[in-house]
């Protein structure tokens, strides 16, 4: 007699389940990996190249004809060139059909006449290499009128450069240049007292602003609202009003400080060396302070009460009920959101870019891509700056989903 | 320290000094003239006043009143807390006395109340404290979120040669009327920003369509359905998430290039949605697991298809959650700068974002850029404010995962 097993395998029905399951999921993962998934594969790709913003335009045959001559003399000629001046394109051939009435004399290599057809093959043509061909015609009636006609057709051309892109040669060059000297040194070190400074400065704004809405309050909702403004408002906008405020020659915070006697001269905060970076990293801490207020105050909200109240009636005092009860309740949400702003202030572009443009010593990892990909345009380097961010990332996430598996039961 | 006539002097000193500073500022701001705080005798006038507010316990104890009105009236000789400018109007001065007369009084018998002359409990000392604090923390949180907007508002409704005169003036001068508004008259006339807030407008409408298109059968697959690879595909969501924009800006500019899509609206379009979609997944599949699946099993034995349960009994289920990541993809769209930088070159098809940077030049004036940033500032902040519950939930579900 056989005993009775449980069922192995997977289910007709489960397998419908998981069919569907995907088929909801196929649009998002396809545009997605288009979009994220590519990219990141060709950054790889390009950081072992020598891509520069000029090589967007790869070389190309380019074909011009006209009608020349008259009576005897009468020719169409064909002028090819190469486009680019070093690179030698492959495989360039023109092909054209001469329009009715229009009869060829002898055509001459490398072009071959079949019927109206003519097809002529240049093989390789050098980086600045010109060709003219000459084809003797004759034609009914009058030449001009025929001139629209012949010059109107557009010949066809096939030949393609080697683009930088597709070919299979790489360096290292791209990398040896951002490792190369101080300068990534120095922009690691901005990009880390950018990260950790921001960070935790938000954070420490954000329990402060969260203790203080923690009660209820006629009006507590606007004040909430209100201190969230610095991270709702574009990010645009802000930055420059920043600007615009700390301004050495018109902004409000110089006047204020010289009346005020604090400073005597104007100074300029966006544009000196140990400030400009002190000063985009207060900007951070302003503008996302509320996020972590937010996520704070939420989870403060959501503590049990009865612990306070056991607690006075041991008589604890406001300070101890901080320390012994509120802070080991937010450790949680405090270490993830460390974490969490952590990757995103890493990650951050807008703000420095827009605040100095990268100047004065507040060059991070991320202004550093735009910086070598499009004000040097040297693409390639951009990508290895890129490439070294992303293995950043590796590493960082990896922590993170240790620790946010533990915390959150992800 | 914790006798009441040190806590009462202390707390006094250095409040007097935070409120000094406050109506100095805050005088400077409105009025454009000279107002300084007198940090020594900020701390004398304070400690006294404190020791007197320890002393009186009555709440209106005549010495109380004493002391804070001859507080105020000193600002008039230039010995009191805040020091004023010659050249100042007696109107603003009168203002800072009273101002600084009632500001003291009220707030030392909010902070010092319950705190004996004598010995303190620890829990009276730490309250007071607290309410220190407390106070500091409301006037220090709301200036700093106040005074950038404030001054991005008031320098729009200026002129280049009073801004540069007296950058701290920003009384507006009321009786020009419809001429105040000049900045912005001339971005909608000479500039084009109507069309770059309509553009802004639909391509920001049109990533939260999109958005939720993908989305919400996705999140749907995500938490309701047991499937091999789960697990990986929500990490995989979150990693796709801390990608910096940067990186993958770099590709798709080159991508966009190669076919042409640079330039276009189409291309912001198709991006758009591209950024957003993994967000908005990971909010919906958290809401959509909070559901009973009670209602849609009965709605299966009903003989419902499971796309006709997602479409009759899941989503009307979730409608304020719909509307919260709608808002905040709609808040990311609207306010996308990196994209619309690098992608866009073209100003007949700018976004509003991109259309205020090109405004960032030396030769735009200044209130033409600050009018700029109040009108990319002023929709997303009416909606803000009109849809504030679900904007927060918004942005506590959407960010703190993902």
């Amino acid at each position: 007699m056989s005993s009775a097993t449980p069922p192995t395998g997977t289910g007709a029905l489960a397998k419908r389940e998981a069919r569907l399951a995907w088929a909801l999921l196929s649009p998002t993962v396809i545009s997605v990996s288009l979009v994220v998934i590519l990219p990141l594969l060709a950054i790889f790709w390009i950081s072992f190249k020598p891509f520069t913003l000029a090589d967007l335009r790869p070389p190309a045959p380019v074909v011009r004809e006209s009608l020349r001559g008259s009576g005897e003399e009468l020719r169409i000629e064909y002028r090819v060139r190469n486009s680019s001046q070093e690179i030698a394109i492959e495989g360039v051939t023109v092909t054209d059909v001469l329009p009715d009435g229009v009869t060829a004399g002898e055509v001459s290599a490398p072009c071959v006449l079949n019927g109206p057809d003519l097809f002529c093959d240049f093989g390789t043509l050098e980086g600045g290499q010109r060709e003219r061909i000459r084809i003797p015609v004759t034609v009914d009636g009058d030449p001009d009128s025929f001139e629209d006609a012949i010059e109107g057709s557009e010949p066809g051309v096939t030949g393609s450069g080697p683009s930088v892109l597709t070919n299979f040669e790489f360096s290292l060059e791209n990398y040896a240049r951002v490792f190369d000297g101080d300068e990534f040194w120095g922009v690691l070190w901005v990009t880390l007292f950018y990260t950790v400074f921001g960070t935790i400065g938000a954070l420490v704004m954000g329990l402060f602003a969260a203790l203080l809405l923690n009660k209820s309050f006629k009006g507590q909702g606007i004040i909430r609202g209100l201190y969230l403004f610095p991270y709702v408002a574009p990010v645009i906008a802000v930055a420059f009003t920043w600007v615009t405020l700390f301004d050495p020659f018109s902004g409000s915070a110089n006047a204020l400080l010289v009346q005020m006697g604090l400073s005597s001269e104007p100074i300029n905060f966006f544009g000196e060396r140990p400030l400009a970076l002190i000063m985009v990293t207060v900007f951070e801490i302003w503008r996302y302070f509320p996020l972590s207020f937010l996520f704070i105050l939420a989870r403060m909200q959501s503590i049990d009460s009865s612990m306070y109240e056991a607690a006075d009636m041991d008589g604890a005092s406001p300070f101890q009920k901080f320390w012994l009860l509120s802070i080991p309740q937010l450790l949680g949400i405090l270490s993830v959101l460390f974490l969490l702003r952590f990757i995103w202030t890493f990650n951050k572009f807008d703000d420095i870019f827009l605040l100095t443009g990268g100047n004065a010593g507040t060059r991070t990892l991320t202004v550093n891509v735009y910086e070598q990909a499009f004000a040097i345009s040297n693409i390639g380097a951009g990508a290895a700056v890129a490439v070294v961010i992303l293995m950043c990332l590796i590493a960082f996430s990896f922590v993170f989903f240790r620790f946010i598996s533990r915390e959150e039961g992800l | 320290m914790r006798k009441g006539y040190i806590t009462g002097p202390v707390l006094g000193a250095i409040w007097l000094v935070v409120i000094a500073t406050t109506v100095a500022i805050t005088m400077s701001f409105s009025t454009g003239a000279a107002f300084r705080p007198q940090i020594l005798l900020c701390l004398i006038w304070g400690a006294v006043a404190g020791l007197i507010y320890v002393r009186f316990p009555a709440h209106r104890a005549p010495a109380r009143l004493g002391i804070s009105s001859v507080l105020g009236l000193s600002a008039l000789t230039g010995f009191g807390p805040v020091l004023i400018g010659s050249d100042t109007s007696l109107q603003a001065v009168l203002i800072t006395a009273l101002a600084m007369a009632i500001v003291t009084h009220l707030s030392l018998a909010a902070i010092l109340r319950d705190t004996p002359f004598g010995e303190l409990t620890r829990h009276e000392f730490e309250d007071a404290v607290i309410r220190f604090c407390t106070g500091f923390g409301y006037i220090f949180f709301t200036a700093i979120v106040v005074i950038p907007f404030y001054v991005m508002v008031m320098t729009s409704l200026k002129s280049q040669q009073a801004l540069l005169q007296n950058p701290l003036d920003f009384s507006v001068d009321l009786s020009q009327g419809w001429a105040l508004f000049r900045s912005y008259s001339e971005l909608f006339r000479d500039f084009n920003f109507g069309t770059y807030l309509w553009t802004s407008f639909y391509v920001s409408v049109l990533t939260v369509f999109i958005t939720l298109l993908f989305s919400v059968p996705g999140a749907y697959a995500v938490a309701r359905f047991r499937f091999k690879g789960q697990k990986a595909f929500s990490r995989s969501i979150l990693l796709i998430y801390m990608v910096p924009m940067i990186v993958l800006a770099l590709p798709i500019y080159i991508a966009f290039s190669l076919t042409g899509l640079r330039n276009s609206i189409l291309g912001i379009v198709m991006i758009y949605p591209v950024t957003t979609i993994p967000v908005a997944l990971y909010m919906l599949q958290g809401y959509f697991r909070g559901l009973p699946t009670e209602v849609e099993e009965a709605g299966l034995m009903d003989g419902l298809s499971r796309l006709a349960v997602i479409w009759k009994i899941t989503l009307p289920l979730s409608l304020p959650a719909l509307a919260s990541v709608s808002l905040y993809v709609f808040m990311i769209a609207w306010n996308e700068f990196l994209l619309a930088f690098m992608l866009l070159d073209d100003p007949s098809k700018f976004t509003l974002t991109r259309g205020v940077t090109m405004l960032n030049s030396s030769e735009i004036p200044r209130q033409h850029l600050m009018a700029g940033a109040v009108i990319a500032t002023v929709p997303i902040m009416a909606l803000f404010l009109g849809l504030e519950r679900f904007m927060t939930k918004g942005l506590t579900a959407g960010s703190v995962k993902g």
